[in-house]
């Protein structure tokens, strides 16, 4: 019995002893790993926020390591949030963003000490889709609010079918959630009985299978499944569809601006990137992948 | 205490084995700990986010306000002060980004450094207003007072009826259609799972022969090998327009897709504990019963079920485990809307879904963080609900017998 006891205290440091070893062992192994890319030309990035720039920074990550062979740059999604998060833990070179930051996020690298640069790169609009088999193909800023709110639960109301209307809106770890709350619904807050989705895709697969349905997506996702909706901010006067071209020359409304953000520390690291983003080519890919270029 | 190990070797077996048995014991407690650690923390909390403050002119009698009053007001739903306990005058809703409406840039200072002056002196020249900005911004002598808010209370977390986990200036952190979605969901997986299971495990250990019974049983245990986002994905593709179809549902992400998906995942589990358990019936038993001249259903009925029911038991722990912690196939198919549920044809939320898309953008330590930790210690304590009850009914059966 006393043997066995001892054996278990034994045990129970060895597991510890061991345990820390692990933990030494691994933050060696990373600080090898950062002194291998400052010493060496060779250049490694890892990308990581919003879901909407996620297309567009994979092709322009693509094109830029085929000019650039020794550039390996990783591209992760997960929502802007996510992204923001990890350049706070520092887990992430650039955080991709699709809005900007948000006063507590100030804050916090105010807090953490870290000076924190944005570069513009794009912008992007949003469309309304709805069922292709849906009537209505324009709605006011107001009818849209109403909707989202709660406060208008049927088609019939915006001039369509006698059909409920079901919205799905994306996950609050999304941009395009905050986005499309401050521009469409006056920072008023989604009704309680809103449909979330964890991805652009379901919204699509969603709205396009559901006849009642109403989401809104990135314009670079739109599909032959659902239906774009044109949109008015003045109460009904004009109504634009969304498009790259309205979007440029800003005549449709529900755009924004897409972001990288980077610690100022490692600039050097990520601005040729960036630059290349910039350039005449890098925005031509913004625009091919059905984006807004800056100029 | 019998020695089991005698020479060196065997001493060194014992210490290894005891060395694992111990690091699983702490590495348990050492979640359970970080858990409620983190998730108790919540309660200490505010509900206006971190760093903001809520004030109000210094006329206005109104002190203190709950957490949805204040959503109401800056959704406009509320746009009186006389409907909280105030003046009979509209409410004037500020943020800090309205500031630019009241005073032009220069009056603000390049570095904003005269911004805490130009907000008090706003605050007490509008006697309508309620002011929400950084608690940075708040300056000594601010001409204004701030609005109380209640601490989160359990209470008012497990009661709530409303998760809006992130909204500004005030969090509203019920939980309740959540919890009620997840044992909602888990409800209808069981109600599907068990007898279906059931069933099958009875035809593969009792009824079947042995070639069907062999190309069963790894097809069977294939099922638990397919990873749970194609099972979502294919709830999302097929069962969703199927069950709006079927239902004339103006919506097919429903608590009844989730609820499918869970039992088709749950079902090689209970199958195959249940079968491995029925089979484990000694034959000696089940002759003896036939040879009373019981039929082979009564043999089944009266002989293997009871017999092997700690096993049946077991089977089903493990399967309403696997339905209350799955989050990905759920988090596709069930429309994560944070209502009440009535029926099994509405959207529903649940914890793991709720955690899984949230947790990713929650600011570590902050107020929703907590909250999310909170509600991972609630799906512990009911998972532990379920296997400390389901162990004490088997061990009464047991007992019995």
């Amino acid at each position: 019995m006393k043997n066995l006891k001892k054996v278990q205290v034994v045990g129970l440091f060895l597991a510890t002893v061991l345990l820390g070893a692990c933990g030494g062992n691994e933050g060696k192994k990373e600080n090898t790993e950062a002194g291998g890319t400052t010493s060496e030309a060779s250049v490694t990035l890892t990308a990581k926020g919003s879901d909407t720039v996620l297309p567009l920074a994979q092709q322009e990550a693509e094109k830029y390591m085929q000019k650039h062979k020794d550039a390996a740059i990783t591209i992760v999604g997960g929502g802007t949030g996510v992204g923001l998060s990890a350049l706070e833990e520092g887990t992430t070179d650039l955080a991709m963003a699709s809005r900007t930051l948000k006063t507590e996020e100030k804050l916090k690298f105010q807090a953490a000490k870290k000076d924190i640069k944005e570069a513009l790169i794009a912008y992007d609009a949003l469309s309304v889709i709805v069922n292709p088999n849906n009537k209505v193909s324009q709605l006011t800023r107001e009818q849209l609010e109403g909707i989202f709110t709660g406060k208008i639960t049927n088609w019939k109301d915006v001039g369509g079918d006698n059909e409920k209307i079901v919205p799905y809106s994306r996950e609050t770890s999304s941009g395009t959630y905050e986005f499309f709350k401050e521009h469409v619904l006056n920072k008023k807050n989604y009704a309680g009985n809103i449909l979330m989705m964890p991805a652009t895709g379901s919204i699509v697969q969603s709205v396009g299978q559901t006849k009642g349905a109403i989401g809104y997506v990135g314009l670079a996702y739109d599909t032959p499944e659902v239906k774009p909706l044109k949109v008015s901010y003045d109460q009904g006067k004009t109504y634009v569809a969304p498009s790259v071209e309205a979007a440029k020359d800003k005549s449709y409304p529900i755009s924004r601006p897409l972001f990288f953000f980077y610690d100022a520390t490692s600039e050097s690291k990520v601005k040729p990137f960036i630059d290349y983003i910039m350039s005449e080519e890098g925005q031509k890919i913004v625009q091919e992948t059905g984006y807004v270029p800056v100029k | 205490m019998k020695r089991y190990f005698h020479n060196f070797g065997e001493r060194l077996i014992e210490g290894i084995l005891a060395l694992s048995g111990a690091v699983t014991s702490l590495t348990v407690l050492l979640i359970v700990v970080f858990l409620f650690k983190e998730g108790l923390g919540l309660f200490s909390q505010h509900p206006v986010s971190e760093g903001g403050v809520i004030v109000v002119n210094n006329q206005n009698p109104v002190k203190e306000l709950s957490a949805k009053q204040i959503k109401e007001i800056y959704d406009q739903n509320i746009t009186n002060w006389k409907e909280v306990g105030g003046k009979n005058q509209p409410i004037k809703i500020f943020r800090l980004e309205d500031i630019t409406d009241y005073y032009p840039e220069e009056q603000l200072g390049a570095n904003f450094e005269y911004l805490p002056q130009r907000l008090s002196e706003l605050v007490s020249k509008q006697p309508e207003i309620i002011a929400y900005f950084p608690e940075q911004y708040l300056s000594k002598n601010f001409q204004g007072h701030p609005i109380e808010l209640e601490n989160i209370t359990l209470g008012s977390f497990l009661g709530g009826k409303e998760w809006y986990p992130t909204i500004q200036p005030a969090v509203q952190m019920g939980v309740l259609p959540l919890i009620l979605g997840t044992l909602w969901v888990s409800f209808g997986a069981i109600l599907i799972a068990l007898p279906l299971g059931l069933a099958a495990a009875i035809y593969t250990a009792e009824i079947a022969d042995n070639k069907v019974r062999n190309t069963l049983k790894p097809v069977i245990e294939l099922l638990a090998g397919i990873p749970s986002v194609v099972y979502g994905f294919f709830g999302l593709v097929v069962l969703v327009p199927l069950i709006q179809k079927v239902f004339g549902l103006p919506v097919g992400e429903t608590a009844l897709a989730g609820s499918i998906i869970l039992g088709i995942m749950a079902l090689p589990t209970i199958i195959s504990v249940t079968d491995d358990a029925m089979r484990t019936t000694p034959r000696a038993m089940k002759e003896a019963s036939l040879a009373l001249g019981a039929t082979k259903w009564q043999t089944i009925y009266k002989v293997v079920i009871p017999y092997s029911i700690s096993g049946i038991s077991t089977a089903a722990i493990l399967g309403i485990g696997r339905a209350i912690g799955e989050t990905m196939a759920v988090l596709m198919v069930t429309g994560n809307a944070s209502v009440i549920p009535h029926t099994f044809l509405e959207p529903v939320r649940t914890i793991p879904a709720t955690i899984a898309a949230e947790l990713g953008e929650a600011p570590q330590g902050g107020i929703h963080f907590q909250a999310l930790f909170a509600l991972g210690c609630i799906l512990f304590l009911m998972t532990l609900i379920i296997n400390v009850s389901v162990d004490m009914v088997s061990a009464k059966k047991k007992a019995n017998r």
